[in-house]
Protein backbone atom coordinates (compact mmCIF):
# COMPACT_ATOMS: atom_id res chain seq x y z
CA UNK A 1 0.00 0.00 0.00
CA UNK A 2 1.43 3.35 -1.00
CA UNK A 3 1.79 6.02 1.60
CA UNK A 4 3.07 9.49 2.15
CA UNK A 5 6.80 9.27 2.82
CA UNK A 6 7.38 10.29 6.44
CA UNK A 7 10.16 12.89 6.41
CA UNK A 8 13.19 11.55 8.24
CA UNK A 9 11.73 8.10 8.94
CA UNK A 10 13.87 5.10 8.14
CA UNK A 11 12.22 2.45 10.27
CA UNK A 12 13.54 -0.47 12.17
CA UNK A 13 14.60 -3.34 9.95
CA UNK A 14 14.78 -6.95 10.93
CA UNK A 15 16.30 -9.95 9.20
CA UNK A 16 14.35 -10.96 6.09
CA UNK A 17 13.31 -14.27 7.63
CA UNK A 18 11.56 -12.33 10.42
CA UNK A 19 10.30 -9.52 8.19
CA UNK A 20 8.61 -12.06 5.91
CA UNK A 21 6.56 -13.36 8.83
CA UNK A 22 5.20 -9.93 9.80
CA UNK A 23 1.83 -9.10 8.20
CA UNK A 24 1.51 -5.55 6.76
CA UNK A 25 1.59 -2.75 9.34
CA UNK A 26 2.58 -5.09 12.18
CA UNK A 27 5.61 -4.86 14.48
CA UNK A 28 7.37 -7.58 16.42
CA UNK A 29 7.01 -8.03 20.19
CA UNK A 30 8.74 -10.47 22.47
CA UNK A 31 6.49 -9.89 25.50
CA UNK A 32 2.80 -10.84 25.48
CA UNK A 33 0.55 -7.76 25.59
CA UNK A 34 -2.91 -8.03 27.15
CA UNK A 35 -6.05 -6.46 25.70
CA UNK A 36 -9.58 -7.00 26.85
CA UNK A 37 -12.70 -4.91 27.09
CA UNK A 38 -13.70 -5.66 30.68
CA UNK A 39 -12.74 -7.49 33.86
CA UNK A 40 -10.99 -10.85 33.60
CA UNK A 41 -13.40 -13.68 34.47
CA UNK A 42 -12.17 -16.24 37.00
CA UNK A 43 -14.35 -19.30 36.50
CA UNK A 44 -13.43 -22.18 38.83
CA UNK A 45 -12.53 -25.33 36.92
CA UNK A 46 -15.28 -27.35 38.63
CA UNK A 47 -17.82 -24.95 37.14
CA UNK A 48 -16.16 -24.74 33.72
CA UNK A 49 -17.60 -26.57 30.73
CA UNK A 50 -17.27 -26.46 26.97
CA UNK A 51 -20.30 -26.84 24.71
CA UNK A 52 -20.86 -27.32 21.00
CA UNK A 53 -24.36 -26.28 20.02
CA UNK A 54 -26.48 -24.65 17.36
CA UNK A 55 -26.77 -26.49 14.06
CA UNK A 56 -25.60 -29.87 15.31
CA UNK A 57 -27.66 -33.04 15.68
CA UNK A 58 -27.23 -33.13 19.43
CA UNK A 59 -25.23 -30.63 21.43
CA UNK A 60 -22.32 -31.91 23.48
CA UNK A 61 -20.83 -30.54 26.70
CA UNK A 62 -17.54 -31.47 28.30
CA UNK A 63 -16.55 -30.80 31.90
CA UNK A 64 -13.00 -29.59 32.56
CA UNK A 65 -11.85 -33.12 33.43
CA UNK A 66 -13.48 -34.59 30.35
CA UNK A 67 -11.95 -31.88 28.19
CA UNK A 68 -8.49 -32.68 29.55
CA UNK A 69 -8.93 -36.27 28.40
CA UNK A 70 -9.51 -35.28 24.78
CA UNK A 71 -6.56 -35.81 22.44
CA UNK A 72 -4.37 -32.73 22.67
CA UNK A 73 -1.42 -31.53 20.67
CA UNK A 74 1.22 -28.85 20.82
CA UNK A 75 1.18 -25.97 18.39
CA UNK A 76 3.88 -23.40 17.61
CA UNK A 77 2.27 -20.51 15.79
CA UNK A 78 2.70 -16.80 15.00
CA UNK A 79 -0.05 -14.52 16.31
CA UNK A 80 -1.01 -11.01 15.19
CA UNK A 81 -3.17 -8.57 17.14
CA UNK A 82 -5.15 -5.86 15.35
CA UNK A 83 -3.47 -3.36 17.71
CA UNK A 84 -0.37 -3.97 15.56
CA UNK A 85 1.80 -6.40 17.47
CA UNK A 86 2.90 -9.78 16.17
CA UNK A 87 4.48 -12.45 18.32
CA UNK A 88 6.37 -15.28 16.63
CA UNK A 89 6.60 -18.94 17.63
CA UNK A 90 4.09 -18.95 20.49
CA UNK A 91 3.80 -22.39 22.00
CA UNK A 92 0.43 -23.83 23.02
CA UNK A 93 -1.14 -27.08 24.10
CA UNK A 94 -4.75 -27.62 23.20
CA UNK A 95 -7.46 -29.60 21.48
CA UNK A 96 -7.98 -29.25 17.75
CA UNK A 97 -11.44 -28.11 16.68
CA UNK A 98 -11.33 -31.15 14.36
CA UNK A 99 -11.17 -33.36 17.45
CA UNK A 100 -14.12 -31.55 19.03
CA UNK A 101 -16.15 -31.96 15.86
CA UNK A 102 -15.71 -35.75 15.97
CA UNK A 103 -18.16 -35.71 18.89
CA UNK A 104 -21.01 -34.03 17.00
CA UNK A 105 -22.81 -34.27 13.71
CA UNK A 106 -22.81 -30.81 12.16
CA UNK A 107 -25.81 -29.89 10.03
CA UNK A 108 -24.56 -29.46 6.43
CA UNK A 109 -26.21 -26.02 6.26
CA UNK A 110 -23.91 -24.71 9.03
CA UNK A 111 -21.28 -22.39 7.55
CA UNK A 112 -20.34 -20.09 10.43
CA UNK A 113 -19.44 -20.42 14.07
CA UNK A 114 -19.96 -18.05 16.97
CA UNK A 115 -17.39 -18.58 19.70
CA UNK A 116 -18.70 -17.44 23.10
CA UNK A 117 -16.96 -16.79 26.37
CA UNK A 118 -17.33 -16.07 30.05
CA UNK A 119 -18.04 -12.38 30.49
CA UNK A 120 -20.27 -12.29 27.39
CA UNK A 121 -17.56 -11.96 24.72
CA UNK A 122 -18.36 -13.38 21.29
CA UNK A 123 -16.59 -13.60 17.94
CA UNK A 124 -17.70 -15.05 14.61
CA UNK A 125 -15.71 -17.28 12.28
CA UNK A 126 -16.29 -19.15 9.01
CA UNK A 127 -16.59 -22.89 9.73
CA UNK A 128 -14.22 -23.80 6.90
CA UNK A 129 -11.50 -21.74 8.61
CA UNK A 130 -11.89 -23.63 11.88
CA UNK A 131 -11.21 -27.14 10.54
CA UNK A 132 -8.24 -29.04 9.11
CA UNK A 133 -5.89 -27.98 11.86
CA UNK A 134 -6.60 -24.25 11.56
CA UNK A 135 -8.03 -23.72 15.06
CA UNK A 136 -7.70 -25.19 18.55
CA UNK A 137 -8.87 -24.65 22.10
CA UNK A 138 -5.72 -24.06 24.16
CA UNK A 139 -5.28 -24.55 27.90
CA UNK A 140 -1.49 -24.30 28.17
CA UNK A 141 0.89 -21.59 27.02
CA UNK A 142 4.64 -22.09 27.24
CA UNK A 143 4.16 -25.39 29.10
CA UNK A 144 2.14 -23.73 31.89
CA UNK A 145 -1.60 -23.49 32.54
CA UNK A 146 -2.95 -20.54 30.56
CA UNK A 147 -2.97 -17.38 32.69
CA UNK A 148 -6.46 -15.85 33.15
CA UNK A 149 -5.28 -12.52 31.67
CA UNK A 150 -4.40 -14.40 28.50
CA UNK A 151 -7.73 -16.21 28.41
CA UNK A 152 -7.30 -19.07 30.86
CA UNK A 153 -8.50 -21.57 31.73
CA UNK A 154 -9.01 -22.04 27.97
CA UNK A 155 -9.05 -19.86 24.88
CA UNK A 156 -9.67 -20.38 21.22
CA UNK A 157 -6.60 -19.93 19.02
CA UNK A 158 -7.04 -19.24 15.32
CA UNK A 159 -3.56 -18.10 14.32
CA UNK A 160 -4.31 -17.08 10.74
CA UNK A 161 -6.79 -14.40 11.82
CA UNK A 162 -6.27 -11.30 14.00
CA UNK A 163 -6.08 -12.35 17.61
CA UNK A 164 -9.44 -10.91 18.70
CA UNK A 165 -10.88 -13.95 16.86
CA UNK A 166 -9.01 -16.18 19.32
CA UNK A 167 -11.65 -15.77 22.02
CA UNK A 168 -10.32 -15.72 25.58
CA UNK A 169 -12.23 -17.57 28.34
CA UNK A 170 -14.04 -19.63 25.72
CA UNK A 171 -16.99 -21.74 26.82
CA UNK A 172 -18.40 -22.95 23.55
CA UNK A 173 -19.02 -22.84 19.83
CA UNK A 174 -22.43 -22.22 18.28
CA UNK A 175 -22.86 -23.36 14.67
CA UNK A 176 -24.90 -21.06 12.42
CA UNK A 177 -26.16 -20.95 8.86
CA UNK A 178 -25.58 -17.21 8.36
CA UNK A 179 -22.69 -15.02 9.40
CA UNK A 180 -23.37 -12.73 12.38
CA UNK A 181 -21.03 -10.18 13.91
CA UNK A 182 -19.59 -10.90 17.35
CA UNK A 183 -18.52 -8.32 19.94
CA UNK A 184 -15.75 -6.40 18.16
CA UNK A 185 -17.26 -7.10 14.74
CA UNK A 186 -20.33 -5.11 15.90
CA UNK A 187 -18.08 -2.23 16.97
CA UNK A 188 -16.38 -1.43 13.69
CA UNK A 189 -13.87 -4.25 13.40
CA UNK A 190 -13.67 -6.42 10.29
CA UNK A 191 -16.13 -9.28 9.93
CA UNK A 192 -13.32 -11.66 8.83
CA UNK A 193 -9.97 -10.29 10.10
CA UNK A 194 -7.16 -11.67 7.91
CA UNK A 195 -3.92 -9.91 8.95
CA UNK A 196 -2.23 -10.63 5.59
CA UNK A 197 -5.03 -8.73 3.84
CA UNK A 198 -4.97 -6.13 6.63
CA UNK A 199 -8.68 -6.67 7.32
CA UNK A 200 -8.63 -4.57 10.50
CA UNK A 201 -11.78 -2.53 10.36
CA UNK A 202 -15.20 -2.71 8.76
CA UNK A 203 -14.72 -1.69 5.13
CA UNK A 204 -11.01 -2.61 4.87
CA UNK B 1 -17.99 3.16 11.36
CA UNK B 2 -19.79 1.93 8.28
CA UNK B 3 -17.53 3.53 5.69
CA UNK B 4 -13.97 2.65 4.79
CA UNK B 5 -11.52 4.32 7.12
CA UNK B 6 -9.27 6.09 4.65
CA UNK B 7 -5.73 7.12 5.46
CA UNK B 8 -5.35 10.88 5.42
CA UNK B 9 -2.38 13.20 5.77
CA UNK B 10 -2.78 15.41 8.81
CA UNK B 11 -0.64 18.50 9.16
CA UNK B 12 1.12 18.99 12.48
CA UNK B 13 -0.13 22.31 13.90
CA UNK B 14 1.49 22.19 17.33
CA UNK B 15 3.63 19.98 19.52
CA UNK B 16 3.36 20.54 23.25
CA UNK B 17 5.49 18.81 25.87
CA UNK B 18 3.27 17.47 28.67
CA UNK B 19 5.86 15.72 30.83
CA UNK B 20 9.45 14.61 30.27
CA UNK B 21 8.13 11.48 28.58
CA UNK B 22 5.00 12.68 26.83
CA UNK B 23 4.09 15.20 24.16
CA UNK B 24 0.79 16.23 22.65
CA UNK B 25 0.56 16.51 18.88
CA UNK B 26 -2.19 18.63 17.35
CA UNK B 27 -2.98 17.71 13.76
CA UNK B 28 -5.25 19.49 11.29
CA UNK B 29 -7.15 16.82 9.35
CA UNK B 30 -8.49 17.39 5.82
CA UNK B 31 -11.22 14.78 6.38
CA UNK B 32 -11.94 15.34 10.06
CA UNK B 33 -14.70 13.18 11.50
CA UNK B 34 -16.46 13.52 14.82
CA UNK B 35 -15.22 10.86 17.27
CA UNK B 36 -16.46 9.39 20.53
CA UNK B 37 -14.27 10.16 23.55
CA UNK B 38 -12.15 7.09 24.28
CA UNK B 39 -11.58 6.16 20.64
CA UNK B 40 -8.17 6.04 18.96
CA UNK B 41 -6.48 6.74 15.66
CA UNK B 42 -3.96 4.65 13.78
CA UNK B 43 -0.73 6.35 12.75
CA UNK B 44 1.31 5.08 9.79
CA UNK B 45 4.92 5.90 8.98
CA UNK B 46 6.44 5.18 5.57
CA UNK B 47 10.19 5.06 4.80
CA UNK B 48 11.55 6.13 1.39
CA UNK B 49 11.81 2.48 0.27
CA UNK B 50 8.16 1.80 1.07
CA UNK B 51 8.67 0.15 4.47
CA UNK B 52 5.69 0.95 6.70
CA UNK B 53 4.73 0.51 10.29
CA UNK B 54 1.61 1.45 12.23
CA UNK B 55 0.63 2.18 15.81
CA UNK B 56 -2.61 3.07 17.59
CA UNK B 57 -2.82 6.16 19.82
CA UNK B 58 -5.69 7.36 21.97
CA UNK B 59 -7.36 10.62 21.08
CA UNK B 60 -6.84 13.31 23.73
CA UNK B 61 -9.01 16.01 22.16
CA UNK B 62 -12.78 16.22 22.57
CA UNK B 63 -15.09 15.87 19.56
CA UNK B 64 -15.95 19.53 20.09
CA UNK B 65 -12.46 20.45 18.80
CA UNK B 66 -13.68 20.46 15.21
CA UNK B 67 -11.16 19.92 12.40
CA UNK B 68 -8.33 18.94 14.73
CA UNK B 69 -7.03 15.83 16.35
CA UNK B 70 -4.81 15.79 19.40
CA UNK B 71 -2.79 12.70 20.28
CA UNK B 72 -0.74 12.49 23.47
CA UNK B 73 2.11 10.03 23.02
CA UNK B 74 4.54 8.62 25.55
CA UNK B 75 8.10 8.24 24.28
CA UNK B 76 9.12 4.59 24.51
CA UNK B 77 12.93 4.54 24.61
CA UNK B 78 13.36 1.47 22.43
CA UNK B 79 10.27 2.18 20.35
CA UNK B 80 10.13 2.64 16.61
CA UNK B 81 7.34 5.19 16.20
CA UNK B 82 7.15 7.24 19.42
CA UNK B 83 10.84 8.36 19.23
CA UNK B 84 10.18 9.50 15.65
CA UNK B 85 7.15 11.51 16.77
CA UNK B 86 9.04 13.01 19.71
CA UNK B 87 12.45 13.65 18.15
CA UNK B 88 11.88 14.16 14.41
CA UNK B 89 8.39 15.49 13.81
CA UNK B 90 8.01 19.30 13.78
CA UNK B 91 5.06 21.62 13.14
CA UNK B 92 4.31 21.78 9.43
CA UNK B 93 5.17 18.09 8.87
CA UNK B 94 2.56 15.71 7.61
CA UNK B 95 1.52 12.56 9.42
CA UNK B 96 -0.70 9.82 8.00
CA UNK B 97 -3.58 8.76 10.22
CA UNK B 98 -6.90 6.98 10.00
CA UNK B 99 -9.77 6.79 12.43
CA UNK B 100 -11.62 7.19 14.66
CA UNK B 101 -11.52 3.55 15.75
CA UNK B 102 -13.04 1.60 18.63
CA UNK B 103 -16.55 1.56 19.99
CA UNK B 104 -16.55 0.05 23.47
CA UNK B 105 -14.14 2.07 25.59
CA UNK B 106 -16.12 5.25 24.95
CA UNK B 107 -18.06 7.62 27.12
CA UNK B 108 -20.20 10.52 26.09
CA UNK B 109 -22.48 12.81 28.06
CA UNK B 110 -25.59 10.94 26.85
CA UNK B 111 -24.38 7.79 28.65
CA UNK B 112 -24.63 9.61 31.98
CA UNK B 113 -22.99 8.66 35.23
CA UNK B 114 -21.89 8.83 37.90
CA UNK B 115 -18.55 8.43 36.20
CA UNK B 116 -15.36 7.05 37.73
CA UNK B 117 -12.19 7.24 35.64
CA UNK B 118 -9.15 5.28 36.78
CA UNK B 119 -5.83 5.96 35.10
CA UNK B 120 -2.32 4.60 35.34
CA UNK B 121 0.43 6.62 33.64
CA UNK B 122 -0.35 7.55 30.05
CA UNK B 123 -3.62 5.61 30.39
CA UNK B 124 -5.06 8.99 31.32
CA UNK B 125 -5.15 10.08 27.66
CA UNK B 126 -8.49 8.59 26.51
CA UNK B 127 -9.99 9.57 29.88
CA UNK B 128 -8.92 13.16 29.28
CA UNK B 129 -10.87 13.16 26.01
CA UNK B 130 -13.93 12.15 28.07
CA UNK B 131 -13.30 14.92 30.62
CA UNK B 132 -12.73 17.56 27.94
CA UNK B 133 -15.92 16.49 26.20
CA UNK B 134 -17.80 16.58 29.49
CA UNK B 135 -16.50 20.11 30.18
CA UNK B 136 -17.27 21.30 26.63
CA UNK B 137 -20.85 20.07 27.07
CA UNK B 138 -21.13 21.73 30.51
CA UNK B 139 -22.22 18.36 31.82
CA UNK B 140 -22.97 18.06 35.51
CA UNK B 141 -22.58 14.27 35.62
CA UNK B 142 -20.83 13.56 38.94
CA UNK B 143 -17.32 12.51 37.97
CA UNK B 144 -14.12 11.48 39.71
CA UNK B 145 -10.73 10.52 38.42
CA UNK B 146 -8.25 8.39 40.34
CA UNK B 147 -4.86 8.77 38.68
CA UNK B 148 -1.79 6.74 39.61
CA UNK B 149 1.67 8.05 38.69
CA UNK B 150 5.21 7.30 39.77
CA UNK B 151 5.91 10.89 40.83
CA UNK B 152 4.35 14.30 40.22
CA UNK B 153 6.68 14.74 37.21
CA UNK B 154 4.84 11.95 35.47
CA UNK B 155 1.36 13.44 35.83
CA UNK B 156 0.02 14.39 32.40
CA UNK B 157 -2.53 17.27 32.20
CA UNK B 158 -1.91 18.05 35.88
CA UNK B 159 -2.81 21.77 35.68
CA UNK B 160 -5.79 21.12 33.47
CA UNK B 161 -7.17 18.45 35.82
CA UNK B 162 -6.67 20.71 38.85
CA UNK B 163 -8.28 23.59 36.96
CA UNK B 164 -11.29 21.47 36.09
CA UNK B 165 -11.61 20.31 39.68
CA UNK B 166 -11.43 23.90 40.95
CA UNK B 167 -14.08 25.20 38.57
CA UNK B 168 -16.50 22.28 38.57
CA UNK B 169 -18.14 21.14 41.79
CA UNK B 170 -19.27 17.88 40.18
CA UNK B 171 -15.70 16.84 39.35
CA UNK B 172 -12.93 15.73 41.70
CA UNK B 173 -9.39 14.58 40.93
CA UNK B 174 -7.57 12.11 43.19
CA UNK B 175 -3.90 11.33 42.69
CA UNK B 176 -1.74 8.58 44.04
CA UNK B 177 2.06 8.43 43.77
CA UNK B 178 3.72 5.05 43.74
CA UNK B 179 7.36 6.15 44.09
CA UNK B 180 7.88 9.66 45.41
CA UNK B 181 5.00 11.93 46.38
CA UNK B 182 5.55 15.68 46.15
CA UNK B 183 6.79 17.48 49.28
CA UNK B 184 4.04 17.95 51.84
CA UNK B 185 1.73 15.52 50.08
CA UNK B 186 -1.01 14.19 52.34
CA UNK B 187 -2.92 12.13 49.79
CA UNK B 188 -2.45 8.57 48.56
CA UNK B 189 1.07 7.24 48.18
CA UNK B 190 0.74 3.63 47.05
CA UNK B 191 -0.51 1.50 44.19
CA UNK B 192 -4.27 1.59 43.73
CA UNK B 193 -5.83 -1.06 45.96
CA UNK B 194 -9.31 -2.09 47.02
CA UNK B 195 -9.38 0.25 50.03
CA UNK B 196 -8.41 3.28 47.94
CA UNK B 197 -10.87 2.40 45.23
CA UNK B 198 -13.58 1.91 47.86
CA UNK B 199 -12.99 5.41 49.23
CA UNK B 200 -13.03 7.10 45.85
CA UNK B 201 -16.06 5.24 44.55
CA UNK B 202 -18.03 5.58 47.80
CA UNK B 203 -20.47 8.38 46.87
CA UNK B 204 -21.24 6.63 43.57
CA UNK B 205 -21.50 3.13 45.01
CA UNK B 206 -22.64 0.47 42.57
CA UNK B 207 -24.15 2.98 40.19
CA UNK B 208 -20.73 4.06 38.95
CA UNK B 209 -19.76 3.65 35.32
CA UNK B 210 -16.07 2.94 35.44
CA UNK B 211 -13.41 3.33 32.75
CA UNK B 212 -9.98 1.96 33.59
CA UNK B 213 -6.95 2.55 31.41
CA UNK B 214 -3.33 1.83 32.19
CA UNK B 215 -0.75 -0.92 32.45
CA UNK B 216 -2.11 -4.44 32.64
CA UNK B 217 -1.24 -4.97 36.31
CA UNK B 218 -3.12 -1.83 37.35
CA UNK B 219 -6.13 -2.61 35.16
CA UNK B 220 -6.31 -6.17 36.46
CA UNK B 221 -6.11 -5.03 40.08
CA UNK B 222 -8.77 -2.35 39.63
CA UNK B 223 -11.16 -4.45 37.56
CA UNK B 224 -10.88 -7.41 39.95
CA UNK B 225 -11.52 -5.14 42.95
CA UNK B 226 -14.59 -3.64 41.26
CA UNK B 227 -15.96 -7.12 40.55
CA UNK B 228 -15.42 -8.01 44.22
CA UNK B 229 -17.38 -4.88 45.16
CA UNK B 230 -20.19 -6.37 43.06
CA UNK B 231 -20.22 -3.64 40.49
CA UNK B 232 -22.08 -5.04 37.45
CA UNK B 233 -19.44 -6.07 34.90
CA UNK B 234 -21.18 -4.22 32.08
CA UNK B 235 -20.39 -0.99 33.96
CA UNK B 236 -16.64 -1.73 33.93
CA UNK B 237 -14.77 -0.95 30.73
CA UNK B 238 -11.06 -1.46 30.39
CA UNK B 239 -8.24 -0.60 28.07
CA UNK B 240 -4.79 -2.01 28.74
CA UNK B 241 -1.28 -1.75 27.50
CA UNK B 242 1.99 -3.43 28.24
CA UNK B 243 2.97 -6.97 29.08
CA UNK B 244 1.65 -9.00 31.99
CA UNK B 245 4.89 -9.41 33.87
CA UNK B 246 7.22 -6.98 35.53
Amino acid sequence: MAGLISRGFLGRRRPAEVEDRLPPGQYLVTDFPVLSAGPTPHTPLDRWSFTIEGLVRSPVTWSWDEFQKLASQTYTVDISCVTKWTKLDTKWLGVSVDTLLEAVQVDPIARYVMAYSDGGYTTNLPLDEMVKGQAFVAYQFDDKPLDPVHGGPARLVVPHLYFWKSAKWIRGLRFMERNQPGFWESLGYHIHGDPWKEERYSGD
Amino acid sequence: MQSVLEWQAGTVRAIRPETKQTKSFTLALPNWMVHRPGQHYDVRLTAPDGYQTERSYSIASPPEQVGELELTVERIADGEVSPYLHDVLVPGDQLEVRGPIGGYFVWEVSLGGPLLLVAGGSGVVPLMAMLRHRAAQHSTVPTRILYSSRTADYVIYHDELDGLAASDRAFEAFYTFTRQPPAGWTGYRRRIDTAMLGEVIKPFDKRARVYVCGPTLLVEAVANALVQMELPIEQIRTERFGPTGA
